[in-house]
């Protein structure tokens, strides 16, 4: 002990242990949604270790680098394991920051005072799909090459400056071996540094407000005579060791992917990929990889090309005031009225039915569903707030609204001399999916009582 | 010392003008580094000219070059592709490629020198993904309308065989037209719009 006390007159080693871990109280009824983020933890340093040794024999040079890869595979010892724990890692990686972020929408976890976790999440969402954008560069491959091309070019549209932009990210004219050397260079330096930054300060801040729970129940709020929470329990041991369960069902799935399905079905890593960059040759199919695919959807969705990055950087950046969103007491969707269940039913749907649409060629059809999709993606947002007071809220006047935007779009967009005749049928018989989706989110709870109802909110948690 | 002594204005300046320097200064030291993500002297040096030698190229048939680090496509056209350009005119976004980028010599139907052969940026102006040559007529996956050109495979952009765009498609502009010339009857120099007209 003597030793412990050494470094306590010198370093707040065990203050840091206990405000942290062993006198960290969390609320005691934490379920199955809990597991992901103590799971991001974990891919973020699988990511960091595989990465690291990954580096030791990648060559960022355009020339060399695809063999490099390829020599990883097959010649370095155990070289293929890490790679395809990288590789794997990545999209694990974004599986649980998706639930992750899914458990912070129904709890309600991003509402005050938590909005400070919230914004240094959506943050570390951000670096996080950059440095995963980056990350796809490197192996140099068709994919890799022509998604990098797509994607950079989306900053090519911006008015006016959009070519100085796209020319300063590339360092030339076209995607070459200064891109790919700079994209290393932030892959593995600048933007890992500023991910491990945020996820320190969003722990920081996570542990300054204390926990939401399932129930969306303020513990702090009634304490023992010691001033724990009643409804707290320390995080370790307790938490330590559910979160422990949760790692190992994780890396069960996690190495039977890496194991017996590594590509994940040309989804993890795209078939195009095994064949190296050619400039010359654009392959016939261009996909982003699945993590990207709703904001790609989105970007489709709109014609124009600079219209349709601004509606895709849109996409993201309004989960950043989600919180001023939603300004519903409420926090937990078990005590929301059934409209708002509802409502989050549709928006997960969405973003799933618009994920899987952006890995799929273009056809009349998807391409419809894809834009109506992204109304509902947006049309949402609108909606969270219209719930944020039930009991005053006009919906009728909310559904005409939003109608009214939705039909406001569909007259910019139509356009009766070049639309065929089954794009014009695709046209109006999909804009039931809006209507749709607004009636059952602002109609039913006008006209149905019970849609509309709220339970009250316990004092202690549940379970 | 006693707060009294303080002159909390000359402070306020003070604290004022170090801020305003210390801004000064970050900001200048950061043009060279944003000056490094700038393409280098080697970059800007691979922009040379290229020749190249159409002899070979076939009649209806489509070769590509790299010039800049883009893809050049050279179509030797036929009689019948150029004699389709202006019947589909009224289907185009910008038939007279107002908005597109084109030398001034390409101000035509052909958008070319000379009408048989095009010299073409393979880049498609949505997204900068390379457009694939269709010159068959009515081929089964681009619809009994096709009339030959090129097809974006990425986001289903449409253009004619000078490159002009169709109403619908994603992309807004023709592809460029790179200045060209020609040397001589069978050599093109790429990059350079040459004296010789």
């Amino acid at each position: 002990m003597s030793l412990l006390n050494w470094i306590d007159a010198r370093f707040p080693l065990t203050d840091t242990w206990n405000k942290h871990i062993a006198e960290y109280y969390a609320p005691k009824n934490f379920n199955f949604f809990y597991f992901f983020g103590s799971l991001a933890m974990l891919c973020l340093v699988l990511q960091i270790v595989t990465g690291i040794f990954l580096t030791m024999h990648y060559k960022p040079d355009a020339a060399m680098a695809f063999a490099s890869v390829e020599y990883i595979m097959r010649d370095v010892p155990g070289g293929w394991f890490i790679r395809y724990m990288h590789s794997t890692g990545a999209s694990m990686f974004f599986i649980v920051i998706y639930l992750h972020m899914f458990r912070g929408l129904i709890y309600g976890s991003f509402k005050g005072p938590r909005e400070l976790v919230w914004l240094i999440g959506m943050l570390i969402y951000l670096a996080l799909m950059a440095e995963a954008f980056m990350g796809y560069l490197l192996p140099w491959g068709q994919m890799s090459f022509w998604g990098a091309q797509v994607i950079i070019n989306l900053f090519n549209t911006i008015p006016f400056i959009g070519d100085v932009v796209s020319t300063t990210i590339r360092g030339d004219f076209v995607i070459s071996d200064p891109t790919l050397n700079r994209f290393f260079a932030f892959h593995v330096v600048a933007v890992p540094l500023i991910l491990v930054g945020l996820v320190f300060v969003h722990i920081v801040a996570l542990h300054q407000v204390g926990s939401n729970n399932p129930d969306g129940v303020d513990i702090k709020k009634l304490k023992d005579e010691k001033g724990i929470p009643l409804d707290g329990i320390a995080f370790h041991p307790y938490y330590t060791v559910k979160d422990i369960v949760g790692v190992v069902v994780f890396l069960i799935v996690f190495f039977f992917i890496v194991f017996f399905v590594p590509e994940g079905g040309g989804y993890f890593i795209e078939h195009a990929n095994f064949e190296p960059a050619n400039a010359l040759k654009t392959p016939e199919h261009i996909a982003p990889v699945w993590y990207f695919t709703p904001f790609y959807t989105v970007l489709r969705a709109v014609p124009d090309p600079w219209y349709g990055t601004l509606a895709m950087f849109a996409a993201i950046a309004v989960l950043f005031v989600l919180p001023w969103l939603d300004k519903n007491p409420i926090k937990s969707v078990r005590y929301r009225n059934k409209a708002h269940l509802i409502n989050l039913a549709w928006f997960a749907v969405t973003f799933i039915v618009l994920g899987m649409l952006g890995v799929m060629a273009v056809t009349d059809g998807l391409k419809e569903l894809g834009t109506r999709g992204t109304q509902i993606y947006f049309l949402f947002f609108a909606v969270t707030y219209a719930h944020s007071r039930p009991q005053q809220a006009n919906y009728l006047m909310w559904f005409a609204g939003l109608l009214f935007a939705v039909l406001v779009w569909d007259f910019m967009r139509y356009d009766g001399e070049s639309f065929t005749a089954i794009q014009k049928g695709l046209f109006w018989q999909m804009m039931l999916l809006p209507i749709a989706y607004l009636a059952t989110t602002l109609l039913l709870p006008h006209f149905v009582g019970g849609a509309n109802r709220e339970k009250e909110v316990p004092t202690r948690v549940t379970g | 010392m006693a707060d009294t002594g303080v002159d909390k204005k000359r402070r306020r300046f003070l604290i004022g003008a170090t801020s305003a320097v210390g801004a000064v200064g970050v900001g200048a030291i950061a043009i060279p580094f944003i000056g490094s993500l700038t393409p280098s002297a080697r970059a800007l040096a691979a922009g040379a000219p290229v020749e190249v030698d159409i002899s070979k190229l076939e009649v209806g048939a489509m070769m590509s070059v790299e010039w800049q680090g883009k893809v050049v496509f050279l179509v030797n056209r036929t009689a019948e592709m150029l004699e389709k350009l202006p019947s589909i005119v009224p289907q185009l976004k910008d038939p007279d490629s107002i908005e597109s980028v084109q030398p001034e010599f390409a101000n035509n139907e052909a958008r070319a020198r000379e009408a048989e052969y095009l010299v073409m940026l393979g880049k498609c102006t949505h997204l900068g993904c390379a457009p694939k040559y269709r010159p068959e007529v009515a081929p089964a996956d681009l619809g009994a309308d096709w009339q030959g050109g090129f097809y974006c495979p990425c986001h289903g952009s449409r253009f004619d065989l000078s490159g002009r765009v169709f109403k619908g498609a994603p992309a807004g502009t023709n592809m460029e037209i790179p200045p060209y010339y020609f040397k001589s009857e069978s050599l093109i120099l790429i990059g350079e719009n040459g004296a010789a007209a």
